[in-house]
């Protein structure tokens, strides 16, 4: 593993101290270390991945409680309709959801990475739609711009971020996906402004959106050292928000493409640097993976909470459809596969925050309980039988809506591409 | 007067779980099973929290008397509004038998050391059910009582309680300071928001313990035995009037 390549090519004396102590070393550099306890021995006992604060508990349990008595009411309409119900939306914002790294002088909540990664497991077990609006919210736009905004920019977005306004990334068009950084839209230079021409697709949250952070090139020639990151407001004269796609899943969250006509962006709403974007668009894209990570996997847990009561209730051939060893087999197999999607994205979480190496860990999580999400619905519609492929009930939703975490913020085939180049270099030395 | 309210909040087992007698009916299971705050402690803690926005009192201090794990449940109504919470340290055997005399002779002592304008309480708890620390406490203060309240309104220095009673409602002014106890409809207790909970880090819990309050947390009472409800039988149909007669005659029930 990477940190273990470093110690030993540093000829650190530190060698012959065991891993374990190691770890505690650059533990306790964490900002939010778990609660560590000591054995009457007085030595520090690592917590398993499982354990919170007391403040990611209690949020757990209030996004908990809120996202069951405020969004699950409404989760079957949004997706009939393929509209987010106005009224979530709201109560997303007064319950302090869309701003939660945010710094409470900007309204925001002012709480940690880990915690946004709890919120959006536990909305995720309600409704994934919601839960993938607040993970970009969080996890893309609030950081962009908590990270790179000069004080103006902070100023003026990110109050309106943590209290009524929707953000968008804009990265994807018609002819860029995976290959991300041959973006055609052009930003062109004039005086102190730029005029912005292209178009962008597959948008989320486009449709609420009050800002758009658009990735446009101000010079094509210099290839993706071009990229850089606008600000763009909605009502912005030339932008147009075409009409939302019509999706398989994921229908209540608003995906959308973007026509850029001769927009005028002015010098000072450039987010960063100049030719800089397509080092932020990654290192966003890196963080947000561990986001739909805990998407996926509250996905899977969702579902299987809303399943595996019905198997201990129907009843066939005399006994509970649970006791047929057959079902506890499939069942205890695909418990242990979110267990694991869990470890990998908590761990993950946990090393960003910790200032480490995260990115093959991320890679990881994303991928993993993107594929644990797949085999869990899959499962799960069965287990149910027929009612399963009922849309009476719940579980056919999350069988349509998992089918997207393989595909966005990075496919299954780059994530693993991703993962090969780290471990490709970890073997260098 | 202070313009300061004491609001009781109880860590009870949460609503929705399902409860289980302990193998030897000494007690009921709480060992690994979810607690929250008595939803009556929920209205009473929203109650004074909203007087407080309205301006009509001054502090909201929420007090709660157990082992270390009530700590949780006073940050959840710091969470919600409060102020400052104190915890009254109650644990092992002293705790499995505190009830409601205990717990009113405590709220009354903290009540006088902290000049309450009013005390609000659950009206009563969903694991005991007993609806008696209220009334208790205020006798103990010998103040008046608005109990099963599902309205408030303050005039001037007395208070308008509309409770709910058996025949419909009844309203009552009393005098302050006073006690009351929140029934289900007198508000739908708010979310503690992820801000919120942020704040309630910051808010001060002081511990005491009832000796410090002068307070003798002696039980008077000895739980025997504890057993679940008896299981439903199921009914008998009979056809005629003269089947149900004989029935009933031999069950010796006329």
């Amino acid at each position: 593993m990477a940190p273990l390549v470093r110690i030993f090519s540093k000829s650190c004396r530190q060698i012959c101290r065991p891993w374990g102590a190691c770890q505690a070393g650059w533990r306790s550099r964490s900002t939010h270390p778990a609660t560590e306890t000591s054995t009457d021995q007085g030595v520090v006992s690592f917590p398993p991945l499982q354990t919170f604060s007391e403040e990611e508990s209690m949020m757990k349990e209030a996004v908990k409680k809120y996202a069951q008595e405020r969004i699950a009411p409404f989760v079957s309409k949004m997706d009939e309709n393929s509209a987010m119900d106005q009224e979530v939306l709201t109560s997303l914002f007064e319950q302090g959801l869309m701003g939660i790294e945010i710094e409470p002088e900007y309204n925001g909540t002012g709480s940690t990475f880990f915690s946004s990664i709890l919120v959006i497991e536990e909305l995720a077990k309600v409704d994934p739609s919601v839960a993938v609006l607040c993970d970009i919210q969080n996890t893309l736009i609030n950081t962009l711009f908590s990270n790179l905004g000069t004080a103006a920019q902070k100023e003026h977005y990110l109050s309106r971020l943590s209290t009524d306004m929707v953000g968008s990334f804009c990265l994807s068009e018609a002819e860029s996906g995976s290959d991300a950084f041959s973006l055609k839209t052009r930003a062109e230079k004039h005086k102190d402004y730029y005029i912005i021409n292209g178009s962008k697709m597959w948008i989320s949250n486009a449709e609420h959106a009050g800002v758009f952070l658009v990735m446009a090139n101000v010079d094509p020639s210099a290839g993706y050292k071009g990229i850089t990151c606008f600000i763009v407001d909605r009502d912005t004269e030339g932008l147009e928000i075409g009409k939302k796609e019509n999706k398989l899943g994921l229908r209540s969250s608003s995906t959308c493409p973007l026509n850029f006509d001769n927009v005028k962006v002015p010098e000072k709403n450039i987010l960063g640097q100049i030719g800089h974007g397509y080092k932020y668009a990654i290192g966003m894209l890196n963080e947000g993976r561990i986001g739909i990570a805990a998407q996926m996997l509250g996905l899977a847990q969702g579902c299987f909470d809303n399943t595996i009561p019905y198997t201990r209730q129907r009843k066939q051939f005399g006994q509970r459809i649970f006791d047929f060893q057959g079902m506890q087999h499939q069942i205890a197999h695909v418990a242990t596969q979110i267990e694991a999607g869990r470890l990998l994205t908590y761990n993950a979480a946990r090393l960003k925050e910790a200032g480490r190496p995260f990115i093959k860990e991320a890679c990881m999580a994303k991928y993993f309980t993107a594929e644990v999400a797949s085999l869990t619905t899959s499962k799960c519609i069965e287990w149910m039988g027929g009612v399963g492929f009922t849309k009476d009930y719940p579980i056919e939703k999350y069988y349509r809506d998992c089918k997207i975490g393989t595909i966005y913020e990075g496919t299954t085939n780059i994530q693993l591409s991703t993962m090969a180049k780290f471990i490709d270099k970890e073997y260098d030395h | 007067m202070s313009g300061r309210v004491l609001v009781g909040v109880k860590r009870v087992i949460d609503y929705a779980v399902k409860i289980r007698v302990k193998p030897d009916n000494s007690c009921v299971v709480t060992d690994g099973v979810k607690h929250s705050m008595n939803p009556f402690c929920e209205i009473a803690v929203e109650e004074a929290v909203k007087m407080k926005e309205k301006k009509l009192i001054k502090e909201v201090v929420v007090v709660s008397c157990g082992p270390q794990q009530v700590m949780e449940t006073i940050r959840t109504a710091l969470a919600m509004g409060a102020d400052r919470g104190i915890h009254v340290e109650v644990t092992g055997k002293d705790y499995e038998n505190l009830g409601p005399l205990q717990v009113s002779k405590i709220m009354a002592a903290l009540a006088k050391k902290e000049e309450a304008l009013l005390v609000i309480l659950g009206k009563q708890a969903i694991d005991d059910d007993c609806n008696q620390t209220g009334q208790m406490t205020a006798a103990l203060l010998d103040w008046p009582q608005g109990t099963f309240a599902s309205e408030l309104s303050m005039e001037g220095d007395k208070i308008k309680v509309v409770r709910e009673i058996d025949g419909g409602l009844e309203t009552v002014k009393i005098n302050t300071p006073a006690v009351i106890t929140a029934d289900l409809r007198l508000n739908t207790p708010r979310y503690a928001t992820l801000p919120n909970i942020m704040k309630a880090k910051k808010k001060k819990i002081a511990n005491v313990k009832p000796a410090d309050l002068g307070v003798d947390i002696t039980s008077r009472l000895e739980v025997l035995r504890v057993d679940e409800p008896a299981q439903r039988e199921a009914g008998v149909k009979v056809e005629t009037v003269d089947d149900l007669m004989a029935r009933l005659k031999e069950a010796g029930r006329i």
